[in-house]
């Protein structure tokens, strides 16, 4: 079953077309990665599956209903109640601990639960550090707050870009650890990297080339797992 | 946890954690609402301040005779004053006038209680003393510089009394009196020492009266008396009542245009201290708004951030202003500032009203900020 589907989609800005007809599914429970060099539209994409932007074309359908032609409140109530955000920047609230950080994500969402969030982030691993400010926290701490924040409301589908992209060796294996164990446990991962290593992780990668799909590799025929 | 208590958890922690910049908006807020609850409290309290100040320029209400006659009597007259509100009444001078020579000079001479004008007549300046004893008589500078008399010289009075008898008697001079008025071509001295020269007692020409009321209260005060005591008829002295009243205009015309000059700076502080605020923070913004915030609840956060400095300005405002108020009024008027507890509520909240105003501009724009272009890094 999908859970998401591109039809037709493109996105124009002024006279740049930053994607073309991008057609794609991702089924329910699927890691897909999406790869391409700067300005190949990864970001736009992006923006447009995770209700930030909307398409200039085409069709946009989560979880069964289209959600392109949706308003800006429209987009981001599906936002809140579907998506799990990841940044490379981590953009965590600096004066909040990591616990409030992850109790906004709850707030926004429905109601604070300081026990829920803290066993959110025992799972990553920082049950300890939770009373600590982001300032206080290494760059692979600050990320796997981050994703802890992006699980917390329990979202059909997490949207990471560059996850790994401001990560040492050790981070980013620890950070990746953690999505093998979110796709093991069912959920649905969309991740843009630059990195092959990491794209290689998820079971299908798209690749885009100036706004289109070159091509789409299955990963897991290709390293036959 | 409730939504209620994460939010004065997400608002306290904005503002004790980037309490730098927020102490800027804070210190703003607390500047202006210091010098509004100054201003508001010196603007209250200046009648009576310069009610206070106005009477040491004399009587501003003298009571005369009635229609032809010459004299009050003496109990007439106290009905009169007794209509005047006793907390209000700063000095009562009687008076009983009377033409007598000295050294065959005719001048004249007042009966009064010296008491009374010390309070009533505060600017009268004495060379020597005020008479502390009967046979004792300040003379006006004129009197001293004709008859060239100094304090401790002996004077002889003497005339035509009451019942046409002649009448003598002496008297030491106590002190020399200069007022820049008339009252320098007078002796005065002490309305029991008159009578008994005179040899007739209870009768008076004028009574001053040092009130300290405005216009208004004054006005109401002579009209009560011209109702009641017909033999008598109250005056206001213009010239003192309608300074004091063009003055107090003035000055509080003044305060009034400072006051609302100081709040629009305030204003227009904070509103660009919120600016400066919301774009130092518009990643945040827009991770809050990709966490999926409405428009609405950022609005609700910045405000109470904006509200929370508000009221905390305000109240720290109406401590400080009531020094500030306290040091101007000791400064100009010498006296200090009675204490408006009313002030601090009213303080508060239109310091909250000025910071909610204020921020309504930068809380908008907050609301413009778009998630995907402030998480790009753009």
């Amino acid at each position: 079953m999908n859970l998401l589907e591109l039809k037709d989609i493109s996105k124009i800005y002024g006279n740049v077309k930053a994607l073309q007809d991008i057609n794609l599914e991702v089924s329910q429970g699927e890691w897909l990665s999406i790869m391409g060099p700067s300005g190949s539209g990864k970001s736009t994409m992006m923006n447009i599956i995770g209700c930030m932007d909307k398409p200039s074309n085409g069709s946009v359908i989560l979880d069964g209903a289209d959600i392109s032609k949706e308003s800006a409140r429209g987009l981001t109530d599906i936002r809140r109640d579907k998506i799990g955000l990841i940044f490379q920047q981590f953009h965590l609230i600096s004066y909040l601990t990591a616990l409030e950080n992850v109790m906004v994500a709850q707030y926004y969402h429905s109601m604070p639960d300081e026990k829920e969030a803290l066993e959110a982030l025992d799972r990553v691993g920082l049950g300890e550090r939770a009373k600590h400010l982001p300032s206080q926290l290494s760059g692979g701490e600050q990320q796997r707050v981050c994703i802890a924040r992006a699980l917390i409301n329990y979202p059909m589908l997490i949207l990471a870009d560059e996850p790994t992209g401001n990560l040492d060796e050790a981070n980013e294996s620890i950070v990746l650890d953690i999505f093998k164990q979110m796709h093991a446990d069912g959920r649905t991962i969309i991740v843009v990297t630059h990195d092959p290593e990491v794209a290689l992780q998820a079971q299908r990668t798209v690749v885009l080339e100036h706004g289109k799909v070159a091509r789409i590799i299955n990963n897991e025929q290709d390293t036959g797992r | 946890m409730k939504r209620q208590t994460m939010y004065l958890r997400m608002i306290t922690s904005s503002l004790v954690r980037r309490r730098s910049r927020l102490l800027v908006a804070l210190l703003a807020v607390a500047i202006g609402a210091t010098i509004l609850s100054g201003l508001v409290t010196i603007y209250y309290d200046v009648p009576r301040q310069l009610g206070q100040e106005f009477r040491s320029y004399g009587a501003n209400l003298i009571l005369v005779p009635a229609g032809d006659e010459p004299s009050i009597d003496r109990d007439t007259a106290q009905r009169a004053v007794d209509l005047i509100p006793k907390d209000e009444v700063v000095g009562i001078a009687p008076y009983r006038y009377e033409t007598l020579k000295i050294n065959e000079q005719p001048t004249v001479v007042a009966g009064t209680d010296l008491e009374g004008v010390q309070k009533a007549s505060p600017y009268w300046f004495i060379t020597g003393e005020w008479p502390t004893s009967s046979k004792s008589v300040l003379i006006g500078q004129e009197v001293a510089d004709l008859i060239r008399l100094t304090p401790g010289s002996s004077l002889t009075l003497n005339g035509t009394g009451a019942e046409g008898q002649a009448v003598s008697a002496n008297f030491t001079v106590s002190g020399i009196v200069q007022t820049g008025g008339t009252e320098e071509a007078f002796v005065f001295m002490a309305l029991a020492d008159l009578e008994a020269m005179m040899g007739d007692s209870g009768k008076l020409n004028v009574v001053e009266c040092s009130i300290s009321a405005d216009q208004d209260d004054l006005d109401k005060i002579v009209k009560n008396i011209s109702n009641n005591v017909e033999e008598v008829s109250p005056r206001l002295v213009k010239r003192v009542t309608e300074s004091e009243g063009t003055v107090l205009t003035k000055l509080q015309a003044l305060v009034y245009l400072v006051t609302v000059v100081v709040l629009l700076l305030t204003m227009i502080c904070v509103a660009t201290t919120m600016m400066a605020v919301v774009a130092e923070r518009r990643k945040e913004i827009g991770l809050k708004k990709a966490l999926g915030a409405s428009n609405k609840s950022i609005v609700i956060e910045f405000l109470g951030e904006g509200l929370f400095f508000g009221a905390l300005g305000g109240l720290l405002g109406s401590g400080l202003g009531f020094l500030f108020a306290q040091v101007v009024s000791m400064n100009v008027f010498t006296r200090a500032i009675s204490f408006q507890p009313l002030l601090i509520p009213v303080t508060v909240v239109v310091s909250i009203a000025i910071t909610g105003l204020a921020c309504l501009l930068p809380v908008r724009s907050a609301t413009d900020v778009d998630p995907a272009i402030v998480l790009r890094g753009e």
